[in-house]
């Protein structure tokens, strides 16, 4: 147990956006969260990053309750990439990955090897090492993307939380970022829209509607023709892929 | 090996930066000293200066000594300061509000200090045992709170802020001219307003001393938050992310920009432009890491304000220009390009 979820509750004014959320994820496993528009998939991945505090219930963070630990602490082992983060400074690659350090560094402290052993270490499992000294404006945005990736892995975490990091990006793109957060040794929780990649690579789904739980399970258990008509409001054949095993979704089109 | 090599010529190269930056300063400052009704060679000035330190015993001439000791070398250093101050300032807010149009003014902090100078020059607020200067800070930090206030204190993100100092730049500014146009006495309003363009007339010894401790200070402290503020790069979100405390640092560095504005502003007016352009023409040069930029931004404020104030009292004979007219000239136009590039980028 990495990631506990318990009973989460997080509302806007009187709207509640999660609604007594409760999972646990596996350490080294794949989480990919899926829901439509709104249902609260992005609140649910800030509140367990410790950026939003829970009106009720708590995330236990290897037996410790988020809420004692320091954003400094949190940032030390769970990262979190959100989604389409951009910036007008025109940083370096390198640059943006050095953020990465940040929570391992005092205010006094200088540069040291360590830190420059997990920025090389990011950059390259990332695929970056050679765009290292280009600006951050001259990236497309799958190079973008893994930019941000490599940032949260020089952070060193032990869990890595991901805000839809395939949008905008071609389908290339789309399954290598795909192959590279499934290929990472730590724990990863994923909000995801496309339920084919999601079923790919993912080892265990929840889905969310209306920031419940509505399903969870593994990709084999969650992704029915049912969920589909009820979650997602499409008429779909779900079969099991002749290529990888793994559910394979056909949306009809009428 | 390499390592202890590069960390050598990193030490050299930063060495060689910083006397090469207090060298540009200096000469800046002499300049400015030597120009006036009574020029005065570089030469004396830095005899002067040396004498004084006690480096030297040069013989010179009394009444150099006393322009230069008097009037001129306190007026050029509190120039510089202002522009560093400023510069900082500058920085600061377009780092933390994520806009490269910010600038010290954006919390408005200048349109405060006004309502705060008209309230006690022409309203007679305080009965005279309070100064311009005393009233302009109050306002500055009155309409500092009503911002905070307004932006919902720290949760309020990037654009609430810059809203909500907009809300109270058009507040205080009414306000101002509402007072200005109310009251009889011509003469007096002109003084302010003359006053608001900023000017280094009348500033000294103890102003120079204020300001310089209060920009020493902020200097060090926004130092101490580079990575912080580098880490602000990708938004509040993103800095709370890595380990930041928003709230903490959010407090803390408008905290110090307001307190060096409103020192600035209550002491020589409020001077525009500085702020906006020189962190985009410091970052042209060092790149937009915090660590390199805030130096960057002091000094090239302190040579751009030394520099239009000497531009101030040369452009027109006779006559000395509010400084704030100087350096709108100069601004406007790389306003423009900022813009232009703006518009293209996006």
């Amino acid at each position: 147990m990495t990631i506990k979820a318990d009973n989460l509750t997080w509302k806007i004014g009187r709207k509640t956006i999660v609604d007594e959320v409760s999972f646990v994820a596996q350490p080294g496993k794949m989480l990919g969260l899926l829901g439509p528009n709104g249902s609260g998939k992005t609140s649910l991945l800030r509140l367990i990053a410790g950026l939003r505090s829970p009106h009720s219930g708590s995330i236990i963070l290897e037996g410790r309750d988020l809420k004692t630990i320091g954003r400094r602490a949190i940032a030390r082992r769970v990262a979190f990439v959100e989604q389409h983060a951009t910036t007008n400074a025109n940083l370096r690659v390198v640059d943006v990955v050095k953020l990465g350090r940040f929570p391992h560094r005092s205010m006094f402290s200088g540069w040291s090897l360590a830190d420059d052993e997990a920025v090389e270490t990011a950059l390259s499992r990332a695929g970056m090492a050679h765009k290292r000294n280009d600006r951050w404006q001259s990236l497309s945005g799958g190079e973008k993307q893994r930019t941000h990736i490599a940032r949260a892995l020089a952070q060193s975490p032990k869990e890595l939380i991901l805000d839809e990091p395939t949008n905008h990006l071609d389908i290339q793109h789309q399954i290598g970022l795909m192959r590279l957060v499934s290929g990472l040794p730590m724990t990863s929780i994923i909000a995801l829209h496309d339920l084919n990649h999601a079923a790919m690579f993912c080892d265990h789904l929840i889905v969310m509607q209306n920031g419940r739980i509505v399903a969870s399970g593994t990709p084999e258990n969650v992704v029915t023709e049912a969920l589909l008509r009820d979650v997602f409001c499409v008429e779909a054949r779900v079969e099991a892929s002749p290529h990888h095993a793994r559910p394979h979704i056909h949306y009809l089109a009428r | 090996m390499t390592g202890t090599h590069n960390s050598l010529r990193q030490f050299f190269a930063f060495a060689a930066a910083v006397a090469a930056s207090f060298a540009a300063i200096g000469l800046a400052v002499g300049v400015s000293v030597g120009i006036g009704d009574l020029p005065i060679p570089l030469a004396t000035t830095f005899s002067a200066v040396t004498n004084r330190l006690g480096w030297t015993a040069v013989m010179l001439n009394r009444i150099h000594e006393t322009v230069i000791w008097d009037y001129r070398l306190s007026r050029a250093l509190v120039a510089a300061f202002c522009g560093a101050g400023l510069a900082l300032s500058g920085a600061v807010m377009q780092s933390l509000l994520r806009n490269p149009l910010a600038e010290p003014y954006v919390l408005g902090i200048s349109a405060g200090a006004s309502t705060g100078a008209v309230s006690i020059v022409i309203l007679g607020l305080g009965a005279g045992t309070i100064s311009l200067s005393t009233g302009a800070f109050a306002g500055a930090f009155a309409a500092f709170f009503f911002v905070a206030l307004l932006s919902n204190g720290t949760r309020g993100g990037a654009d609430r802020t810059i809203l909500a100092g907009v809300a109270a730049s058009q507040l205080f500014n009414a306000s101002t001219s509402y007072i200005v146009t109310t009251s009889g006495n011509a003469q007096q309003a002109r003084d302010v307003m003359f006053w608001l363009l900023g000017s280094f007339g009348g500033v000294r010894w103890p102003e120079l001393a204020l300001v310089s401790v209060i920009v020493g200070i902020a200097l060090v402290a926004c130092l101490l938050y580079a990575r912080v503020l580098d880490a602000f790069a990708f938004g509040d979100e993103a800095a709370a992310a890595l380990g930041v405390n928003v709230a903490r640092a959010r407090i803390v560095l408008f905290a110090l920009t307001a307190m060096m504005t409103a020192t600035i502003v209550s002491m020589v007016g409020s001077i525009g432009f500085v702020g906006l352009v020189v962190p985009h023409v410091a970052r042209f040069v060092v790149g937009p890491l915090h660590v390199r930029l805030l130096p960057a931004c002091a000094v090239v404020g302190a040579i751009f304000m030394v520099v239009a104030d000497i531009a101030s009292r040369t452009l027109i004979p006779q006559q000395v220009l509010p400084i704030g007219v100087v350096t709108a000239l100069v601004g406007v136009p790389f306003f423009s390009i900022i813009l232009c590039r703006f518009q293209r980028a996006s």
